[in-house]
């Protein structure tokens, strides 16, 4: 299984100079560019550990593929992606979200179903890695 | 008596308000002199007066039988203060390139309006005068809704940002399709394309305007089986899903029932069509807002009064009630497909859906500064006729935030629906990552396209079948107005 959240997660897995071209157009933009990881790739978890704040003056994208590969030393095993956001009147929130990092193997997610009243089924999706404890997700 | 020449609105009490006839120029419907108020609202009407009927009158017409006015002159009038509800024609310009049409602008003071209601707006501005005999035909090409009346509106229920924030999808336009054939699958047999296309890369799949409840397949097992494939898909993926299942239903208790049986199964959208009326479009935008359920709006039947140039309601008047009135996503148009729209246009209609403000661009057909005085952002949706080998144009034209939908252009791909949407998705991804490194996609698209293809059969695959299909037709509606070369420079 392959977590197909992000941008770009249909394409082949991107190089340093793809993150770094990638990056420079969200900083072009006026876009504050930030690194984030987790061991819990459900589709609705919103807040990923944030690897430092968000890089709200940082003019190069050759900063951000620093910190990529900083975040995967200590991170490597797990989810990382690269997020720019943009504080401009009518957005502030996220204009770009792609993945950079994936755990060597990705067990994906366990459909459970409930079955309730009539033909109605109440459906939960749980990741398999998830059912570890935190931190001792994924190898 | 009265000189019936003259369009000199009467000032003296006593001959305005004697009984009888008199020109709607010569009522105060025609005032020349007239500066439109901040608070007023403006209607711009394209009109064709019937020959011999002089373009004044007619559009002093059009402002009194959208008002206060009737065919005689009425003594109650005077017990109201009339001149303040009149609404008044202030600008009447021959159309460039068409002999017999006139852009009259007509304002109204807002007090003519009650805050918060479509119905009450379109029945004053579109109500009476569309039948009226003195002229040809008649359309109504743009409005200017002062700030003052659009915040007395809900607006989109979720908006683009945040329908963005909860689907986890951003930097990328979204991508659906629309279930084919379009009647006759049974609940099982349609889940299974919504299962197929989801899980090969699309975010959405959508019921078209004509399912509701047949006897093929009655609404609950439509949903059921569906929202079975979007959960499926979900976890195939990692990703949110959704469908649009369409809650078009004969009664406002019917589409309740509905769409509350969608949300509580999890749902995260709805779909309804235009034909529902204005005041069910505004409850059931109500309605999402209050159950955090995106609205999706089809625009069906639209084009009986939006295509023809001369007569009707201009299709960026709609967008604009539909904005009011709350609606997540609106069709809008491809540009590039099988139905109409030309590319100054379509980009009017995109503009109005997702800018703060939108100002003066003749050439895109929008005609005044619109400040939409932070309502939320509606969502464009570009269906009909597109297909992966179009990208290009597609990003190009209309930009990120649109859900671009291929139906037959999923469904009809030679190895399946999963492969359909999976050509799709790769081709998507491939044209934002090149245009964001910079590339010139308009003029190397093909290019990048077969790039992307080298390592995606399912893309290669759709490219070599689609790759002589487009639709070039001229275009029924285009704007009136040509940049001149020291605008457009």
């Amino acid at each position: 299984m392959k977590l197909r959240q992000g941008q770009f997660s249909f394409l082949p897995d991107l190089s340093d100079d793809d993150i770094r071209v990638q990056a420079q157009y969200a900083i072009d933009n006026g876009w504050a560019v930030s690194v984030e990881y987790t061991d819990d790739p459900h589709p609705r978890n919103t807040y990923w550990e944030m690897w430092g704040h968000p890089m709200f003056d940082n003019p190069d994208a050759a900063a951000v593929v620093f910190e990529v590969s900083e975040c995967r030393k200590e991170h490597g095993g797990k989810y990382i992606r690269v997020i720019a956001f943009d504080a401009s009147p009518g957005w502030e929130s996220i204009r770009m979200s792609f993945i950079v990092n994936r755990p060597a193997t990705e067990p994906g997610f366990r459909l459970v179903r409930q079955e309730d009243a009539g033909r109605v089924v109440r459906y939960t999706i749980e990741s398999y890695a998830a059912r570890e404890p935190e931190g001792a997700r994924y190898a | 008596m009265n000189d019936m020449s003259s369009n000199q609105t009467i000032a003296d009490g006593k001959t305005r308000y004697s009984a009888g006839v008199l020109k709607y120029a010569q009522m105060g419907y025609w005032e020349p002199d007239y500066t439109p108020k901040d608070t007023d609202v403006i209607a711009l009407f394209r009109i064709t007066p019937q020959d011999g009927v002089d373009a004044v009158e007619a559009a002093a017409a059009v402002a009194g039988e959208s008002s206060t006015a009737t065919w005689t002159v009425v003594w109650t009038d005077r017990l109201t203060a009339c001149d303040k509800y009149r609404a008044k024609a202030y600008c009447v310009d021959p159309v460039p390139n068409s002999a017999g049409e006139y852009f009259a602008y007509i304002a109204y003071d807002l007090d003519l309006f009650e805050g918060g209601s479509i119905a009450n707006l379109t029945a004053s501005i579109i109500g009476n005068v569309f039948g009226f005999k003195p002229l040809k035909a008649l359309r109504l090409e743009d409005m200017r809704l002062p700030v003052a009346y659009v915040k007395t509106f809900q607006g989109p229920a979720t908006g683009i940002v945040v329908e963005r924030e909860r689907l986890n999808v951003h930097g990328r336009p979204l991508l659906g399709a629309t279930v084919k054939p379009k009647l006759g699958l049974s609940g099982r047999n349609y889940g299974r394309v919504v299962y197929e296309a989801l899980k090969g890369g699309l975010d959405f799949t959508k019921d078209d305007e004509n399912i509701n409840s047949q006897p093929f397949m009655h609404w609950r097992d439509r949903f059921l089986y569906c929202m079975e494939a979007v959960n499926r898909a979900s976890a195939a993926t990692g990703e949110v899903k959704g469908t649009y299942l369409n809650v078009t239903a004969g009664t406002m208790e019917q589409m309740y029932e509905r769409a509350s049986f969608a949300k509580d199964l999890g749902s995260v959208i709805v779909m309804i069509d235009l034909v529902i009326g204005y005041t069910a479009i505004q409850s059931m935008a109500k309605w999402a807002r209050d159950n955090d359920v995106i609205l999706h709006l089809h625009r069906a039947g639209h084009s009986t009064y939006t295509r023809q140039r001369s007569h009707g309601v201009s299709f960026r008047v709609i967008a604009k009630w539909m904005r009011l009135a709350g609606v997540d996503h609106l069709h809008a148009g491809t540009v590039v497909g099988k139905l109409e729209g030309d590319p100054a246009t379509t980009k009017g209609y995109y503009d109005i859906f997702r800018e703060e403000r939108n100002p003066q661009a003749l050439e895109n057909g929008i005609f005044f500064d619109q400040d939409w005085a932070s309502l939320n952002k509606m969502m464009p949706v570009a269906s009909g006729g597109i297909h992966a080998g179009q990208m290009h144009q597609l990003l190009t034209y209309l930009g990120e935030d649109v859900v671009l939908q291929f139906g037959g252009g999923t469904i009809g791909h030679p190895h399946g629906i999963a492969a359909g949407a999976t050509a799709n998705r790769v081709a998507l991804e491939a044209m934002v990552f090149a245009r964001n490194a910079g590339r010139d996609i308009w003029n190397e698209g093909e290019d990048i396209l077969r790039d992307a293809a080298r390592t995606c059969t399912p893309l290669k695959q759709a490219l070599d079948v689609w790759k002589d299909v487009s639709f070039n037709y001229a275009s029924t509606d285009a704007p009136d107005f040509a940049p001149t070369p020291d605008v457009s420079a």
